[in-house]
């Protein structure tokens, strides 16, 4: 590892470790704490830990084929468990941890106000399992190991997305929805693990990869990749193994949604570049074949549908989770693509979306805290009584729709591009056309939003009119304005994006 | 004069301007700045260049070419920056921030996307001049004016998305992002979709036949300075696209003689006096789309010629109107007539505006439109030579006429108003000036049109024929009014293709998601069914009871996971090694 950044390199050079067990370890802390605002700082703490170890990992991964090999415990690869970090997951860390460390601020009021009293440690504590669990999935070089940290990230997410109950009773048939359909996938991954094991003797992903690259035409070998293909596909909400998620989102809590928003199906996406691109060879027919013939056709399906799904939601959430259905489709298009112009622009949208949607989530989050509504009927002149939280959810609209100088326009222009190279010109078509139905659901919104007096105070819901706090401008604004920032200075996020695909073809876990 | 300013696009003058009028703190620095930018943007536009591409910005990949002075785009730009002028003083008794800022920053927006010489550019400027607009609108405050500026918003929204796309396609097909070379027209053709889309994103803006609701819908929505500030920029930035990207497509010549006619009829019926100066406006776009449809050089003269004219007098009929919006709260033909004893001077300037329009001679329509008529006649177009002779008698009718005439004349409906302020009657006087001088020193028009002309205007046969012209239309309105055949006045929905978008588009949106859902469960079904009779094992295995419910999608969920690893393994299963 080159000289450390931030970090004592005592310190620096166990970062991959810390990044994963500082939050492991300290939820089991605030699980047993009874005061939330003490589990909530151990959380905070735990993100901000991991968020310097990824920007650590971040800066080492910055030059050519940079990897990080970590040896848990000593144990060297391929016999121990390794944590390997190349600038397709070190990009990958810095947005889970960062969005981590914003959303926290903002849960600080929501939580209170959406939660138990007497949940709330528990809640943090399972929150902090959710976000050890999906860093280790990003972290790790050992194909069982990532599959420990996906349940471990999934339990917690049941747990997290269960806790909306007491505001709605829903949360739970939609978290129980949401594990058994979980399970589903997991356990068709570990299947598919277990076909790659018995082909190969092996669970290191590097070392996979090397054996399976000798292993040509073998249909173990093809078997084991549909069972990960389509296990991940669905935790990555892969049109029509979506529909976990609307439930999931509508019913959370704020923060969860927004948290889940932003990086729970961003880490599966990764899985599938990860087994497709590096453990499996893209050059594969089978895989090739399998990203061209079966993943592009229903990413595009995707897109299409649940943009159309979206448009007549009346739950202003479940229509962004229809959205992010949709959004899901640009990436797994860019992954179909193929080529490193459309990986780069799958994983740009990635980061580009993560932003769009954390600022709207939080925006609907303000509003709930405000005003009680998560209806769009309901979110009717709030954009006059509410004109900063208005203003930050119209940018985050605008980006979703892809307005120029905004992020959102960065990655579909890019995604434009990589399907014109490949001459997809019927891929085009389908983006444009989603991205018109796009501006017909956030058109419905800020109409909502800004074509109406401002509501009576006698007509709310629950009575009164709460102030939003800083605590949830200052993140919504980081969002919003990151939106405009990277939409305008865009080669930050175009350089992460353009290192990841490249570590993701060129460089990876095996060559 | 520093070297350095004539490397700049004159627009950057305007929407400098506009950007500081946002954030002034007075109206009076407003004013000034209203004035003072398009000046500017003139005296840029005045130095001594040779044509060239200037003003090259690098960003990534790209070099933008912010500034292509040819023969082409400097007529428009020219025009565009003598109305913003104009506009500027029409505005001194405005008051309101937003108005000010969004009509400079419109107007240096549409300057910018004539003088752009490769398509993002183009895109750039295209969707700041939607985006710039929409304020306009907004301004007229109230729900109706909201909800049509956001329709118009929308669409031209989407009139820069195909622009962009088709851009993109083209790009990809050529390897250029160019928007053709200097003095080059008709860049684009039909044989791709690429420059399909391009047209449809111009035609958009242009107000090509069914795709023009949104200027009936919201030109009449908008404040009254702003209706004049919306109808000088838009519509012939589009035409100066539509002549440097499609010039001598054939289809261009039926869409334009379509576009010539039909708003005749519309516009008779039409109560609202500015939605009838709206469909006025189409038909004058319909002849300078015939003129580049034809693309002869004296046709694209013509056009030329058309637009700068047809700005200034569009501009002045508005302003008229604008100004008994003013006085008098209304613009509605049932509840106007006998204005001329409380406002002389602007019915005057009403009536030189009809007459300008029409193409009387010794007015500027006159001999920009001899040109078209002439270049259409040159091509042996004879068929479109007499539909074109027909709409122009039908403007006389159902504009020249009728606006000043129920506005001014006609029955007395008691309105005593003081005149147009000051500000408002010198904007006027400019362009009705400007409409005069150029019908009848026309050399000075000829001299900026891009291609070299000898032509003399003011012949025997074309005066006549003009006159005659307008004699039948005069004769028609007055027979009509006469025998009171004239069709009733009074507040009536008239529908035109804005239903289109307004009740089939929305209805038609929600048959498609009415059938999607009746899709997604007719899948369910089906395959619930399927999987019963042929694959209950493998639906026992998979799904609980009950599971194809909507709360319980999980059964649902496990079938496709099932469908979907078959796909995956009978496609790996089929791959080559």
């Amino acid at each position: 590892m080159s000289d450390p950044i931030l970090l004592p390199a005592a310190l620096a050079a166990h970062a991959p470790a810390l990044l994963v067990a500082v939050p492991l370890i300290l939820s089991t802390v605030a699980a047993a704490q009874p005061s939330g605002r003490f589990a909530w700082a151990l959380a905070f703490i735990s993100a901000a830990v991991a968020f310097f170890c990824a920007i650590e990992l971040f800066a080492a991964t910055r030059g050519e084929y940079a990897i990080v090999s970590y040896a848990m415990g000593g144990w060297e690869p391929p016999f121990g468990i390794e944590f390997r970090i190349d600038g397709l997951n070190a990009a990958l860390l810095l947005l889970l941890s960062a969005t981590a460390l914003v959303t926290l601020v903002f849960g600080f009021s929501t939580v209170e106000d959406e939660v138990d009293p007497d949940k709330r440690s528990l809640f943090y504590s399972a929150f902090m399992l959710c976000f050890s669990g999906l860093s280790g999935v990003a972290i790790t070089g050992d194909a069982f190991n990532l599959f420990v940290f996906l349940e471990i990230s999934s339990i917690g997410t049941y747990a997290i997305i269960a806790m909306g109950w007491s505001n709605d009773r829903r949360a739970l048939t939609a978290s129980f929805n949401y594990l058994v359909m979980g399970t589903i996938g997991a356990t068709f991954f570990v299947i598919g693990i277990g076909f790659l094991y018995m082909a190969t003797g092996t669970l290191n992903m590097a070392d996979m990869a090397a054996r399976i690259a000798e292993l040509p035409g073998n249909r173990v070998v093809e078997v084991g990749f549909a069972f990960i293909l389509v296990g991940i596909g669905l935790k990555a909400a892969l049109f029509p193994l979506h529909l976990w998620l609307p439930n999931a989102y509508a019913f959370a809590p704020s923060f969860v949604t927004t948290f889940l928003a932003a990086t729970a199906t961003k880490v599966a996406f990764y899985v599938i570049i990860r087994f497709s691109f590096d453990v499996f060879a893209i050059d594969s027919g089978f895989v090739q074949n399998a990203l061209t013939y079966v993943v592009t056709p229903l990413a595009i399906a995707g897109m299409i549908i649940a943009s159309a799904q979206a448009l007549f939601q009346a739950d202003a959430r479940r229509l962004l989770a229809y959205s992010s259905v949709a959004q899901v489709g640009y990436m797994l298009l860019g992954l179909g693509i193929a080529t490193a112009a459309g990986v780069t622009a799958g994983a740009l949208h990635l980061l580009n979306h993560a932003l769009m949607k954390g600022a709207l989530f939080m925006a609907l989050g303000a509003f709930f805290y405000s005003y009680g509504v998560r209806r769009i009927d309901d979110l009717k002149g709030l954009g006059q009584a509410m004109p900063a939280v208005g203003g930050a959810f119209t940018i985050g609209a605008l980006s979703l729709i892809g307005v120029p100088f905004t992020a959102g326009f960065i990655s579909k222009f890019y995604l434009i591009q990589a399907a014109l190279q490949n001459g997809w010109w019927w891929a085009v078509v389908a983006i444009l056309a989603a991205s018109v139905l796009a501006v017909f659901y956030c058109y419905r919104m800020l109409v909502a939003l800004w074509v109406n007096p401002k509501p009576e105070p006698e007509h709310l819901p629950n009575g009164h009119v709460r102030k939003v706090p800083l605590t949830i401008l200052v993140p919504l604004y980081v969002f919003a304005l990151a939106n405009l920032y990277f939409g305008i200075n865009s080669e930050f996020m175009v350089d992460m994006a353009r290192i990841a695909a490249e570590a993701a073809i060129n460089g990876g876990v095996g060559r | 004069m520093p070297e350095f300013l004539q490397q700049i696009s004159p627009a950057f003058a305007l929407i400098l301007a506009g950007v500081l009028a946002l954030a002034a703190p007075s109206n009076a620095i407003r004013k000034v700045l209203m004035i003072a930018g398009p000046l500017a943007g003139l005296a840029m536009w005045f130095m001594v260049r040779e044509p060239g591409v200037y003003g090259l910005v690098d960003i990534g990949p790209f070099t933008l070419e912010t500034f292509r002075f040819d023969a082409l785009s400097r007529v428009w730009a020219l025009v565009f920056l003598l109305i913003s002028f104009i506009n500027g003083i029409y505005a001194l008794h405005e008051r309101s921030r937003w108005a000010d800022a969004a009509s400079l920053i419109y107007a240096g927006s549409a300057v910018g996307a004539v003088f752009a010489g490769d398509l993002l550019t183009l895109f750039f400027f295209w969707e700041i001049t939607a985006i710039a607009s929409a304020p306009l609108i907004f301004a007229a405050g109230g729900a109706v004016a909201r909800r049509a500026g956001l329709r118009y918003l929308a669409i031209q929204v989407l009139s820069g998305v195909l622009l962009l796309g088709g851009a993109a396609l083209w790009a990809s097909q050529t390897g250029s992002w160019s928007f053709g070379g200097m003095n080059e027209t008709g860049v684009f053709d039909l044989n791709s979709a690429a420059g399909i889309a391009i047209l449809i994103g111009f035609g958009i803006k242009a107000g090509f036949p069914l795709l023009h609701m949104w200027l009936p819908d919201a030109y009449p929505k908008a404040t009254g300075f702003g209706a004049v500030v919306l109808s000088a920029f838009t519509t012939k930035m589009a035409i100066y696209a539509l002549a440097r990207g499609y010039a001598g497509e054939e289809i261009l010549i039926t869409i334009g003689l379509i576009m010539a006619v039909f708003p005749v009829f519309f516009a008779i019926v039409e109560n609202d006096l500015r939605r009838t100066l709206a469909y006025a406006l189409i038909n004058q776009l319909g002849f300078m789309t015939v003129a580049v449809g034809v693309g002869s050089e004296l046709a694209l003269n013509g056009a030329a010629a058309n637009a700068f004219v047809g700005v200034i007098y569009m501009a002045l009929f508005f302003m008229v109107m604008g100004a008994v919006l003013r006085q008098t709260g209304t613009v509605k033909a049932s509840e106007l007539g006998g204005l001329f004893k409380s406002m002389p001077v602007t019915g005057f300037m009403g009536v030189i505006a009809g007459l300008a329009v029409v193409g009387a001679p010794l007015f500027s329509g006159f001999v920009a439109k001899t040109l078209i008529l002439s270049s259409v006649h040159y091509e042996h177009l004879t068929l479109a030579y007499f539909v074109l002779f027909f709409a122009s008698a039908g403007v006389m009718e159902q504009t020249a006429l009728k606006v000043p005439f129920f506005a001014f004349f006609g029955q007395d409906r008691g309105h005593r108003v003081s005149e147009a302020p000051v500000g408002q009657l010198v904007a006027m006087g400019l362009a009705a000036f400007l409409c005069l001088f150029i019908g009848t020193q026309y050399q000075a028009l000829y001299g900026l049109l891009p291609f070299d002309i000898d032509y003399k205007p003011y012949k025997l046969d074309s005066v006549v024929g003009q006159i005659q012209i307008l004699i039948a239309g005069a004769l028609a309105f007055a027979a009509l009014i006469w025998l009171k055949l004239y069709p009733l006045r009074g507040d009536r929905t008239i529908v035109d293709a804005d239903w289109l978008y307004r009740y089939f588009g929305d209805g038609a949106a929600r048959w498609f998601a009415a059938m999607g859902r009746l899709f997604v469960s007719w899948t369910e079904q089906v395959l619930g069914g399927v999987f019963k009779t042929i694959g209950r094992s493998l639906f026992n295995v998979f799904s609980p009871a009950g599971a194809l419910s909507k709360d319980f999608p999980s059964g649902l969920m496990a079938l496709w996971t099932a469908i979907m690893l078959a796909a995956v393994l009978l496609v790996a299963y089929f791959s080559p090694v």
